[in-house]
């Protein structure tokens, strides 16, 4: 009988749900043989609900593991990968999740696979070099470990079940950083960068101004972007930064105004289905890569769209 | 709270990748990147930036203060320590062996703990915040687990307070302030400060430093154990997707909006 196990931070669970990141892991899991075992990173009250994901069953820690970073979780939950001796462990693609993920391919002397899109039996399919290349991957006879990008999977209907809930002592996580203090960044209200389906993205073409971008984005149901231009500018903040050292998005349409198109820009969305792109320099390296280039000034070219699309959404 | 090492020892790591503004490729059965047109990782000079301003704070090299640069790679990765070591690093460490070629994350951090551990005793190691080539992000990480560190990662200020590092870290949507004893890993992105250019000074000083060749074998592994014989994940295909084809290109006549609108109609993406 084989095992697949799902790391879950307890974060997002909720009396409400499960992150959309979360779902889609559990969703492959269900698409696997055997059994789902899922390991939360502490103790919630909802545990029990992840059987309408299709857990079978859900490890709890004696104790939150998240006051250690990395290493509090990855204790825990190498712990329950040998405990379950599962066959292979999934992630969310989020940068904790993949130190989680190294630590745990060290612990358990397991291949570890980042950025996967498609997972079938022992295969895993990501794309390398800023998109430039589609790999196929294995860990061999070894435990494989795969962080899982969000959008990779539709989330699967949730059920009525429960699952049965177990305890497990949260291993000593060795030298650990403490952390002092933590800032959580307001929440805007939109979908999240990286799980949008729509992703409105300015540049330094917006000279200061994210209302036409906001906007578009909002009459869109859509994700706000930013260039890194925009933010080291000060605009808007650097988590909402995509490209080589932001975020990575994958999103069905991606809109990028005021946006030249820079390697590293690209090398963060240009996996997007649709691509459109508004600048006012006909030469921009952006054009080469959308789908809809449009010449002309965003300032003029966002409200319009954003009025239509009202209109047409009624 | 104890007092700071009387002689700071950092350690940086840097790789030579291809560089990003030209076209990158795969090739070979199990597939490898083609490493011509490499340079020192724009991710890693951050790094080196950090290690420098760290020294600089307590007084410098001439405080008896050391930045070392530890490369991993063939012989032209030896370019990425030289260009760390004319912006102001002291010494640098070469582990260079046909064994290493196509090590995976797990057969690079295991191969870098190993030159970590024969080479020194460090009270930081720094890292840039991923590689520009493999993007995984996992060395870090596994180096702090290898070597029983704790981690402080994807840094954007840090500084070295008594026997403790603390450090400030922009992630997923949050910023955590962090602290940690010496020795510690920490990896650094590019909201650090600018890395300098190295000025005529450094080009001409790097000339007289140092750069030790370390070989598999020094660093206590055997050939098996890296590599790929020693990797764990394995690429067994690659296919080169095609080259994205710009679409249509239209110049506002003062109706793009709504030609915006049309498109994302017709594309079923209202
Ligand atoms: C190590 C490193 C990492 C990096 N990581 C990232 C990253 O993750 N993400 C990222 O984005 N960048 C990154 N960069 C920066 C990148 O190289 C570019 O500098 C950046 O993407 C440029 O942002 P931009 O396109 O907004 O600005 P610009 O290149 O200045 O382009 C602005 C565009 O706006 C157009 N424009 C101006 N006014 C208007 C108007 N009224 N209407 C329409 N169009 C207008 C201009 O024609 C121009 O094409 C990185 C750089 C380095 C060195």
């Amino acid at each position: 009988m084989s095992t697949t196990l799902v790391y879950v931070d307890a974060r997002s669970l909720s009396a409400d749900g499960l992150g959309k990141a979360e779902h889609e892991l559990l969703t492959v899991a269900g698409q696997r043989e055997g059994d789902v075992v899922v390991a939360l990173s502490a103790p919630h009250d909802a545990a029990a609900d992840l059987g309408r994901y299709g857990a079978t069953t859900v490890v709890v820690p004696s104790a939150d593991t998240a006051a250690a970073p990395a290493a509090g979780p990855a204790a825990f939950v190498a712990a329950v990968a040998r405990d379950a001796a599962a066959d292979v462990v999934l992630l969310t693609n989020s940068l904790e999740s993949k130190e989680i993920a190294a630590r745990l391919g060290v612990k358990l002397t397991a291949g570890v696979i980042t950025d996967v899109v498609a997972v079938e039996g022992d295969v895993f399919t990501k794309s390398v070099l800023a998109g430039a290349y589609t790999t196929r991957s294995t860990t061999g006879p070894h435990l494989a470990i795969v962080t899982l990008k969000a959008n990779s999977v539709e989330p699967g209907a949730t059920g009525e079940r429960s699952a049965e809930v177990r305890t497990l002592e949260a291993p000593d996580p060795g030298p650990a950083a403490i952390i002092e203090r933590t800032e959580v960044k307001p929440a805007s209200g939109r979908p999240g960068l990286t799980d949008a389906r729509v992703v409105v993205s300015g540049g330094r073409g917006l000279d200061g101004n994210f209302g036409p971008i906001e906007d578009l984005a909002d009459a869109l149901g859509a994700a706000v972007g930013a260039s890194r231009a925009a933010t080291d500018a000060g605009w808007i903040d650097h988590s909402y930064q995509v490209g080589q050292t932001g975020q990575t998005v994958s999103p069905q349409l991606y809109i990028a105004a005021g946006i030249s198109g820079a390697v590293q820009h690209k090398a963060g969305m240009q996996t997007a289905q649709t691509i459109v792109a508004i600048n006012n320099d006909p030469d921009a390296p952006i054009f080469e890569i959308a789908d809809l280039g449009i010449v002309g000034d965003l300032t003029e070219v966002l409200p319009q769209a954003t009025e239509e699309i009202k209109k047409r959404k009624g | 709270m104890s007092d700071a090492p009387a002689q700071l020892k950092v350690l940086v790591l840097v790789k030579h990748v291809p560089d990003a503004q030209f076209d990158r490729h795969l090739a070979g059965e199990s597939p490898r990147l083609d490493r011509q047109e490499s340079i020192l990782s724009e991710l890693d000079e951050y790094a080196v930036e950090a290690a420098l301003q760290l020294i600089e704070a307590h007084g410098g090299a001439k405080a008896g203060h050391e930045v070392t640069v530890l490369t991993m790679g063939p012989d032209a990765a030896s370019n990425a320590v030289k260009k760390s070591l004319q912006m102001g690093a002291t010494q640098g460490l070469h582990l260079n062996d046909a064994a290493l070629a196509g090590s995976d994350a797990a057969a690079t951090s295991l191969a870098l703990a190993a030159a970590i551990r024969a080479t020194g005793d460090y009270h930081l190691i720094l890292t840039g915040m991923s590689s520009t080539d493999g993007e995984t992000s996992l060395v870090p990480s596994q180096l702090a687990e290898r070597l029983g560190l704790p981690q402080l990662t994807l840094v954007s200020s840090l500084e070295v307070d008594g026997a403790e590092v603390r450090a400030q870290r922009d992630a997923d949507g949050q910023t955590q302030h962090l602290r940690a004893s010496l020795p510690a890993l920490v990896s650094v992105t590019d909201q650090f400060d600018e890395p300098r250019y190295p000025n005529f000074k450094g080009i001409m000083g790097a000339k007289k430093k140092k750069t030790t060749a370390l070989t598999v074998a020094d660093i206590g592994l055997t050939p098996d154990q890296v590599g790929t014989a020693g990797s764990l994940a394995v690429a067994v295909s690659a296919e080169e997707r095609p080259a994205r084809q710009g679409g249509t290109v239209i110049t506002d006549q003062g109706d793009a909006g709504v030609k915006l609108a049309d498109f994302l109609a017709d594309q079923k993406l209202l």
